[in-house]
């Protein structure tokens, strides 16, 4: 079976433990976490998590299902790589001398990147992107001497008009909806 | 008016019609057992242990089909339910546990008796809270049994701080939960009821296999109804006997480890198997890989999350098992099966099922097959595990509905004497009969003290053979007979009881079988046999640990030994 990233996108009620109860079916069942980004959504009380996973797509559908199972799970989106535009930011503190200065400089520039700290003999960059584009910062960089990395994982949405709610922000959110569970064979 | 948080979580259980409570008090809870008096309604049952607290909250609630609830103290207190409550999660019983904490300001500083409860639980429970204002435990209360008892059944645990307890709060008890998190889907999948009829109606060896989901959803008749209009034999697992009528011509018995060989060959020659609220347990598939190969599967489940999740369902319907079957039934056209169902009684004939091999020994399977007749089938039968669990389902030939109660999932010993207990005081005109294991009798037994303080009138009859006997099975079998740590030099079960103030005699001989079970029918009381069987008996058939189900040693147990099945998993 082909294994592929999936983004997934729960909607959790903003309640003590939460994350934990989370984190915790994941390590239970033996699921991966490639990266995890927790923060408040469009809804006062509705916290949005981004989980990026590995896995089969039965894996997947697993996955989804024991999230559902949690109950202050509010609502959980699964995406394919095409459907989503994500984004994660990374801090990058890199060594820096008089001579390699320019250079560090030049190359964070090609990446769009802001250099938000500059001392003596290091500088710390500020880079946005996909994935990618900071995997091949973080790579041109390392050359130079990469003291510290701090990376946010992954933030996602689907492209398009609709909401993850999948209904106005007013209403509640119901577990039904959306919720794809027979969907056929 | 305002009144304190211990009379909320008793005026919270009056509204949810809660009559039982299983328990054992400590410092965390003594404001609620201060409040207990001034609450009649509720009868506060002492255990000894509170592991006995959450079985019996356990037996009660398959028992009854209510919420079981059992209190405990902080720290130890709640450590100890956590093994039942680990239980009741495994076999999807509907449980309330109710514990102390430390006082609010002292959480978080490893103070006396304080052990994070909430964490511990956090994946044995459906959900759990930890309550931090005396004003949302009216909601709590309410969440915690609807939580508990909606959708797939299961525990929720409420730990409650002490001085939550002493703190005042109106009481509004809410009339409907509103849970965005949590809308079990109840109703079946139209489209989906209509693929399954097709499949069912175009097989030639259909097959039903009913797990615990019938009784959870009372749908006696309905699974019956399917099965005869469309003449589709019946398989169990474990927790799903008594859900069909053992007597029935198309009822043939347990799947799985040790099931009957004829199910577990209807099994492997199936075409279509609807799975009907079960989920595909190991013990009940064998390797999973050669589980049903030549079966097309509906699997009918109230949980998304069962569906394949061991076993590829072809198609899935989601919903509460009595509502499908409803939907589903008058889709499925009459049909006949006679040359399957032909096949079947060939095998029935082939490997029939000896309840009585006779001979001079006390054979178990006899002593159960006499408790059957003795009690005309009509008990309700609370096992521990191992040995005696499985001969009790392949020989008590279970047709009353909901009438077996066993730790399935788990595998809980020391289950039968507190889970028998609560059964009994869930349904006080029903007979109860525990069959124990001589080693888990020994895990809970203390719990004997409530028999006699709260006159229950359990009978108990031990398998007395001196082993832990399922796992001497797998020595013998798989591990060249050596008896490492199973041999048991057992007390005398008979003093014991008599200690407690409680009848019981023991039996060794095959003809004092009859006589002592119709001495404990006679008792007005609880009354122990403990009864000494063959030490060396194994429970058969039996699927070796990695084989499929079609590869079941029938008898002699030599045969398994020849062929010197690898050794993969554990008892
Ligand atoms: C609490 C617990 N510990 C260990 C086991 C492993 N185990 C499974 S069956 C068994 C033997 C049970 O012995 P007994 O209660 O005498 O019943 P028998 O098999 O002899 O009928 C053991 C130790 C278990 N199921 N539960």
């Amino acid at each position: 079976m082909a294994t592929t990233k999936h983004t997934i996108v729960a909607l959790v009620e903003d309640k003590p433990g939460v994350l934990n109860r989370v984190a915790s079916m994941f390590r239970r069942r033996g699921f991966n976490i490639e990266s995890l980004a927790v923060g408040h959504s469009e809804q006062a009380g509705v916290s949005r998590m981004t989980i990026v996973v590995d896995g089969a797509t039965a894996v997947l559908d697993q996955v989804t299902k024991q999230l559902y199972k949690i109950v202050d799970v509010v609502k959980v989106s699964d995406f394919a790589e095409s459907e989503l535009v994500a984004r994660e930011l990374a801090l990058i503190k890199v060594k820096a001398t008089p001579s390699t200065r320019g250079e560090i400089i030049q190359i964070a520039d090609i990446f769009r990147a802001n250099i938000i700290d500059v001392a003596p003999d290091s500088l710390i960059i500020e880079v946005t992107g996909d994935t990618d584009k900071v995997d091949s910062l973080f790579r041109l960089l390392k050359g130079f001497g990469v003291r510290e990395l701090s990376r946010t994982g992954r933030l996602a949405m689907a492209r398009g008009p609709a909401g993850t709610l999948g209904v106005e922000a007013e209403s509640r959110p119901s577990r039904g909806k959306g919720r794809k569970q027979e969907g056929g064979s | 008016m305002k009144i304190r948080g211990a009379q909320i979580v008793c005026e919270s259980l009056l509204k949810e019609g809660v009559d039982t409570i299983f328990g054992f008090p400590g410092g965390a809870v003594i404001r609620l057992y201060d409040t207990l008096p001034s609450y009649p309604q509720l009868r506060h049952i002492l255990v000894r242990h509170e592991q006995g607290a959450a079985h019996a909250a356990d037996g009660y609630a398959r028992a009854t089909g209510k919420v079981g609830v059992c209190f405990a103290t902080s720290g130890p207190g709640a450590t100890n339910l956590v093994t039942g409550i680990a239980n009741a999660y495994m076999d999807s019983v509907p449980m309330v546990a109710i514990t102390g904490q430390v006082a609010r300001p002292f959480i978080g500083k490893d103070a006396f008796q304080e052990a994070d409860i909430t964490g511990i639980t956090l994946p044995i429970t459906k959900h759990n809270y930890l309550v931090m204002r005396a004003e949302d435990l009216a909601e709590v209360m309410a969440e915690a049994f609807y939580i508990a008892q909606t959708g797939h059944p299961g525990p929720v645990l409420v730990d409650i701080p002490r001085d939550v307890f002493d703190e005042e709060a109106n009481f509004h008890y809410p009339d409907k939960i509103e849970l965005p998190g949590f809308k079990p889907t109840l109703q079946g999948h139209p489209a989906q009821i209509k693929k399954a009829a097709q499949l069912i109606n175009e097989a030639q060896r259909p097959l039903i296999i009913a797990g615990r989901g019938v009784i959870v959803s009372q749908a006696y008749a309905e699974l019956r109804e399917l099965a005869e209009k469309a003449q589709m034999p019946v398989v169990n697992t474990l927790l799903g006997l008594s859900s069909f009528p053992h007597n029935h011509i198309l009822h043939l018995g347990m799947l799985g480890m040790h099931g009957t060989a004829y199910a577990n060959l209807a099994v492997s020659h199936a075409d279509v198997i609807v799975a009907i609220g079960m989920r595909f347990d190991d013990r009940a598939t064998g390797r999973v890989s050669g589980f049903a190969p030549q079966a097309r599967i509906v699997h009918i489940d109230i949980d998304p999350a069962e569906i394949s999740k061991n076993v590829p369902a072809t198609v899935p319907i989601v919903g509460d098992v009595k509502n499908v079957l409803q939907s589903l039934n008058p889709l499925v056209e009459a049909k006949a099966h006679s040359e399957w169902l032909r096949q079947i009684e060939e095998w029935r004939r082939q490997y029939p099922l000896d309840s009585d091999p006779g001979g001079e020994h006390l054979l178990p399977q006899y002593v159960i097959s006499q408790i059957w007749e003795a009690t005309k089938g009509e008990a309700i039968i609370v096992t521990g595990v191992g040995q005696h669990q499985m001969w009790t389902a392949l020989h008590y030939r279970f047709h009353k509905p909901n009438s077996l109660i066993s730790s399935g999932g788990l595998g809980t010993m020391g289950f039968e004497l507190p889970a028998a207990i609560g059964a009994k005081v869930g349904c006080p005109q029903e007979a109860v009969w525990a069959i124990c294991g001589d080693g888990g009798f020994q895990m809970t037994i203390q719990e004997l003290a409530i028999l006699t303080q709260e006159k229950l009138d359990v009978k108990m009859a031990i398998m007395n053979n001196s082993f832990l006997g399922m796992v001497r099975q797998w020595q013998e079998l798989f591990y060249g007979k050596r008896y490492v740590a199973t041999p048991l030099s057992g007390p005398d079960f008979v003093a014991i009881a008599h200690a407690y103030g409680i009848e019981g005699c023991k039996v060794t001989r095959r003809e004092e079988v009859v006589p002592a079970i119709q001495q404990a029918k006679d008792c007005p009381g609880p009354f122990l046999i403990d009864f000494h069987v063959e030490p060396e008996e194994c429970v058969f058939p039996m699927v070796p640990p990695g084989a499929t189900l079609a590869e079941f040693i029938k008898e002699p147990k030599r045969e398994a030994v020849a062929r010197g099945w690898p050794r993969r998993s554990t008892p």
